[in-house]
């Protein structure tokens, strides 16, 4: 064996070396950034710089100050039936309104979406990514499309009512369309396959044998799926009603569409500001908006972050 | 094999106690498992003994697995039964067979700590939370890992997680351990001296085993008993140097070790030896077997390792011997031997594998050199 020779400038050659290998590694690293600079610089001047302008207009239209945030918050009293005094706030209650759709949307999205994802990642790939199918078609067809279609479905003269009538379940048509109910139908509907896909993706990575492992070890089917494949699937649902939330936020066709006077979301006030050229307002509303999607993705992300932590074994 | 074990014995011996109890006899009852076109099983029978080490040895297809998985309870048998303890358990669901089980990857939950991992089984059998801590850390002293109840299994190396997995199928002390090629992950040096802990732990705690690989070394190093299996049915069942010394079919010769297989025609067939020519190599002696006629068509068998170099083709031998003139083909090192490919004619091959001593003498490529065997060592299939 031949072995270096050990000359007395050695060390300094090997920090040649050593300077020359980082040399190499950060032209690497260069060219991977080079390759994201297009889509970086489209976003900048075409979303970013212009989302940020919009932003600003809160705080300086119509002028400096926090004028468009006091609105927001301010508290008005006004009499109720009784003659009591009552704090509101119309903006804020537009908000709780949000939220509540949000959360009902996705709690609804999550249970009708968890079995269908099971199924599907449970049969036969072929015959998955058939099934798969009916599930993307709506997906790709418009929201507006979609919206209009239960527009004639839930109507007082719609197909759903003609049904109920024909059926002697009703004798007259009931109330659906222009109802929180038709607002729910709608979404959940739309949002569907946001719910779908991330579970299905989570579940068809979880090996079938930890589940014989735990029936193996004693446990009946209902402790498998409570106590292996529940927590298994966990990434999955967190990912599912992160993207189902935030979207419900910012819902604005379907409710507007299909919902009822009283089913006000943001999106639709923030609408009403623009139409009325309130463009400061508009954009507080906005600012709200994204600090509160915001907020939820980075509570979810910490979830997820948790979950990822034991993703471990897999075959 | 198939020694019963005093479970009070039992108790004083293994860290942790309360591990181990009698084996089950486990019985397969003409078992047969078919799919659309495909018979996975196709009629098995086997009585495993109490305490018993048994595997199932096969390439893959040959149904080892879906036989251990019909004993398991992943699935259900086309006909057949399976009799633990004389009890039919072909129908009750897999949560209530009380039968261990090492997966192939182990299957150690992601999301539950070493702890609760093999907590799992006890938990589900709502036994108290002292005894439960007690057992669990039994058994990881069982396995030697004590102390690692609060690691995830994915900060535990490849035999770490095999230990754990198999701390875990016995903590709930099954009647009958089932293992699905547990060391198939594993490097070698780490998979070789597993199986020799697996050995002891069977030897300390007494439970059957009914283990599953396509490794015939790991099968003759660590089983009781071997069935080998091809085409879905045991070709032959037998202690592993039964298996190897006797073997009774071409599969089973070819599959456990290395063989030659010199095809020839039947002479005679006078017990207790039996005469077989080779085309233009020459007659050789076979303790003859029954059911041979004269002109059949036979394969002269023989080990590698039972042949050895002759001075010449006139030496003489203490035992009666097949000789046999031929040309080195090639020469292999292989470490602990040299294999040589030994051409007998243009059609006929032999291969020799000779320890790597200073007293054998080495043979080159091209060299003429003499073979031969015992008699007693050759086999006909």
């Amino acid at each position: 064996m031949a072995s270096i020779p050990a000359s007395p400038n050695s060390e300094a050659t090997a920090n040649v070396q050593r300077k020359r290998f980082r040399s190499i590694q950060r032209r690497i690293q260069l060219r991977y950034l080079l390759l994201v600079i297009p889509a970086a610089t489209f976003l900048f001047f075409f979303y970013g710089y212009p989302v940020a302008a919009m932003l600003a207009r809160s705080f300086n239209d119509p002028a400096w100050g926090l004028e468009n945030f006091e609105k927001l918050f301010r508290v008005t009293r006004h009499e109720n039936w009784f003659g009591l005094s009552i704090p509101s706030n119309g903006y804020l209650r537009v908000f709780m309104i949000t939220l509540r759709i949000s959360t009902v949307v996705t709690v609804l999205t999550l249970l009708l979406a968890y079995p269908v994802a099971y199924v599907l990642s449970s049969i036969r790939p072929s015959r998955a990514n058939i099934l798969l199918i009916f599930v993307l078609v709506p997906f790709w067809t418009s929201i507006l499309v979609r919206s209009y279609a239960w527009m004639v479905l839930l109507g007082r003269e719609g197909t759903i009512n003609r049904i109920l009538i024909r059926l002697g379940i009703n004798d007259d048509p009931v109330q659906l369309l222009n109802t929180r109910l038709a607002v729910y139908i709608g979404m959940v509907h739309i949002l569907l396959p946001f719910m779908i896909l991330p579970l299905y993706s989570v579940m068809k990575g979880i090996d079938r044998n930890y589940m014989r492992a735990a029936e193996n070890l004693g446990a009946k089917p209902r402790h498998v799926f409570r106590h292996i494949f529940l927590p298994l699937t966990l990434p999955g649902i967190a990912a599912g009603c992160l993207v189902v939330f935030i979207l419900s936020l910012g819902f604005y066709i379907t409710p507007a569409l299909i919902g009822g006077p009283r089913d006000v979301m943001i999106s639709m006030l923030i609408a009403q500001q623009v139409n009325t050229l309130n463009w400061g307002f508009a954009s507080a509303l906005a600012l709200g908006l994204l600090v509160i999607s915001m907020a939820i993705y980075l509570v979810f992300n910490r979830v997820l972050g948790v979950e990822r932590l034991y993703g471990g074994t897999r075959s | 094999m198939a020694t019963a074990v005093q479970p009070e014995r039992l108790a004083e011996q293994i860290p942790g106690a309360g591990f181990g109890s009698y084996g089950a006899r486990v019985v397969f009852q003409d078992l047969e498992k078919s799919y659309a076109d495909v018979r996975a099983v196709a009629g098995i029978s086997l009585t495993v003994e109490p305490g018993e080490f048994v595997t199932f040895l096969g390439p893959s297809g040959s149904g080892k697995t879906t036989s251990l998985m019909m004993l398991a309870g992943f699935e259900t048998p086309t006909s057949g039964e399976i009799f633990v303890d004389d009890q039919p358990i072909a129908t009750v669901p897999p949560y209530r067979r009380n039968i261990g089980m090492v997966f192939q990857n182990y299957a150690l939950f992601p999301h539950m700590t070493v702890g609760e991992n093999i907590a799992f089984p006890l938990k589900i059998r709502k036994l108290s939370k002292d005894e439960i801590v007690r057992r669990t850390r039994g058994a990881l002293e069982l396995v030697k890992l004590p102390g690692y109840e609060g690691r995830y299994p994915r900060q535990l190396s490849g035999g770490q997680q095999q230990r754990i997995a198999v701390a875990r199928a016995l903590v709930f002390n099954p009647r009958v351990l089932l293992m699905d090629e547990p060391l198939g992950a594993l490097d070698k040096q780490l998979r070789e001296s597993l199986q020799l802990e697996i050995k002891q732990l069977h030897d300390q705690l007494g439970v059957t085993i009914i283990y599953v690989t396509h490794d015939q070394q790991e099968a003759l190093v660590m089983s009781d008993r071997i069935a080998v299996m091809n085409n879905g049915q045991i070709e032959q069942i037998g202690s592993p140097t039964d298996l190897y010394d006797l073997p009774r079919t071409r599969f089973v010769a070819s599959f456990i070790g290395e063989s030659n297989f010199l095809e020839g025609r039947v002479l005679s067939s006078d017990a207790p030896i039996c005469d077989v020519e080779l085309n233009g190599v020459g007659v050789f002696h076979a303790p003859s077997r029954s059911g041979l006629n004269r002109f059949d068509s036979v394969a002269v068998t023989v080990r590698p390792e039972k042949v050895v170099f002759a001075k010449s083709k006139d030496e003489s031998f203490a035992q009666p011997m097949n000789v046999a003139t031929g040309t080195v083909e090639n020469v292999i090192f292989v470490g602990e031997t040299r294999r040589y490919d030994v051409a007998l004619s243009n059609d006929m091959r032999l291969i020799v594998k000779q320890q790597n001593r200073a007293s054998v003498e080495n043979f080159h490529k091209g060299d003429q050199v003499t073979l031969a065997w015992c008699v007693d060592d050759t086999l006909l299939v």
